[in-house]
C-alpha cells in the first residue's frame, strides 16, 4: 500500500466522490450516531424549520471526509481534525472529498480538507493533522 | 445569555466503545475499512485490536450539564474539532463529560448570533485524557427570543 509519507506539500490524496446523498444514508447515520433531529430525515419537519428539504447531518459529511485517512492507520492517526460547516448538503447532492498536504515534518502531516458539492461549493472545510509514528 | 454557564461541567459517565456500535457507525459514514470491524485485521495491526473512526465520539453519553438550557430546535452546528492523544480502541472503557467552554455574541447580517462552545471529553480509567470533541453551536436571534432569556 502507498505510504502517506510519500505525499509532498501541494499534493492531494486520491479524491473520493460519494454516491448521491440518499434519505437512507441519513436515516442510517441518525441511527448510528443517535442524532435523531428530524430535519435530517423527515420532509415536513425540515420545511417547518424553514428549509427547502431535509439536509444531511454536518457530522455525516465530516465523518465521510475522515475516511480519506483510514488506509494509513499503520503509519499514524488523526490527531486533530477541525471543520467549519459552510453550506448545507441536500438530498441527491454529489459530494467529493479532498485532502491536500499543507505542511509536513517528521512528526506530522497537516492537510487542508474539504467536502465539495456538484456545484463546486465547499460545504465542509477545515484541517486535519495526521500524527506519524516513529 | 450563556455567559454564566461557562465552566459548568457534567458528571463523568462511563461509556464503552462497543464493537457493534463502531461497525454500524463506520458503515453509516461509508468507511468499509476492516480495521474498524474485522477482528483478524485488528489483531494483525500495530494496535493489536480494532479501532474506532475519528468522529465516533458523537455516539457517547456525556451526561447532563446542570442548569444549561438549550433550545430543542433551531441550533446550527457551526464548527467541530476533534483532538486525539491516540485512536479509540474497540472494547475500551472511557469516562466522558461535557463542559461549557465559551459563549460570545457577534453581530451578523442575520442579526445578533450567539456562539456556544461545548467540549466533550473522554478519559481512560486512569484519568488520562484520550480525546476532546469541541462543538461550536450557533443560536440565532429568533431562537433566543423564543426562549425569552
Amino acid at each position: 500500500m502507498t505510504s502517506i509519507r510519500k505525499w509532498q506539500v501541494g499534493e492531494s490524496l486520491p479524491e473520493v466522490t460519494l454516491a448521491p446523498v440518499s434519505r437512507l444514508d441519513l436515516i442510517k447515520y441518525a441511527g448510528a450516531s443517535g442524532d435523531y433531529n428530524p430535519i435530517h430525515t423527515i420532509d415536513e419537519e425540515a420545511k417547518k424549520a424553514g428549509l427547502p428539504g431535509i439536509i444531511a447531518h454536518g457530522m455525516w459529511t465530516m465523518g465521510n471526509l475522515a475516511k480519506l485517512f483510514t488506509p494509513y492507520y499503520e503509519e499514524g492517526f488523526v490527531q486533530d481534525y477541525f471543520v467549519r460547516f459552510q453550506s448545507m448538503v441536500f438530498l441527491n447532492d454529489v459530494i467529493t472529498l479532498k485532502a491536500t498536504v499543507k505542511e509536513k515534518d517528521e512528526k506530522a502531516i497537516r492537510f487542508a480538507v474539504a467536502a465539495v458539492n456538484q456545484h463546486g461549493k465547499e460545504v465542509v472545510k477545515g484541517e486535519a493533522v495526521f500524527a506519524l509514528y516513529e | 445569555m450563556y455567559q454564566h454557564d461557562i465552566g459548568k461541567r457534567s458528571a463523568k459517565v462511563k461509556n464503552v466503545v462497543e464493537r457493534g456500535a463502531v461497525k454500524k457507525f463506520a458503515e453509516a459514514i461509508g468507511d468499509r475499512n476492516p480495521i474498524y470491524w474485522d477482528e483478524e485485521t485488528g489483531k494483525r495491526s500495530r494496535y493489536g485490536r480494532n479501532i474506532a473512526p475519528p468522529t465516533f465520539p458523537r455516539v457517547f453519553d456525556y451526561g447532563v450539564i446542570e442548569g444549561l438550557k438549550l433550545p430543542s430546535k433551531g441550533l446550527i452546528h457551526g464548527e467541530q474539532h476533534f483532538h486525539y492523544e491516540r485512536p479509540l480502541f474497540v472494547g475500551e472503557e472511557l469516562y466522558c463529560y461535557a463542559e461549557v467552554k465559551d459563549y460570545f455574541e457577534k453581530q451578523s447580517s442575520m442579526g445578533l448570533l450567539g456562539f456556544l462552545v461545548i467540549a466533550n471529553n473522554g478519559e481512560d480509567p486512569d484519568g488520562n485524557l484520550v480525546f476532546t470533541s469541541t462543538s461550536t453551536i450557533i443560536i440565532n436571534e429568533a431562537v433566543r427570543k423564543a426562549m425569552s432569556v
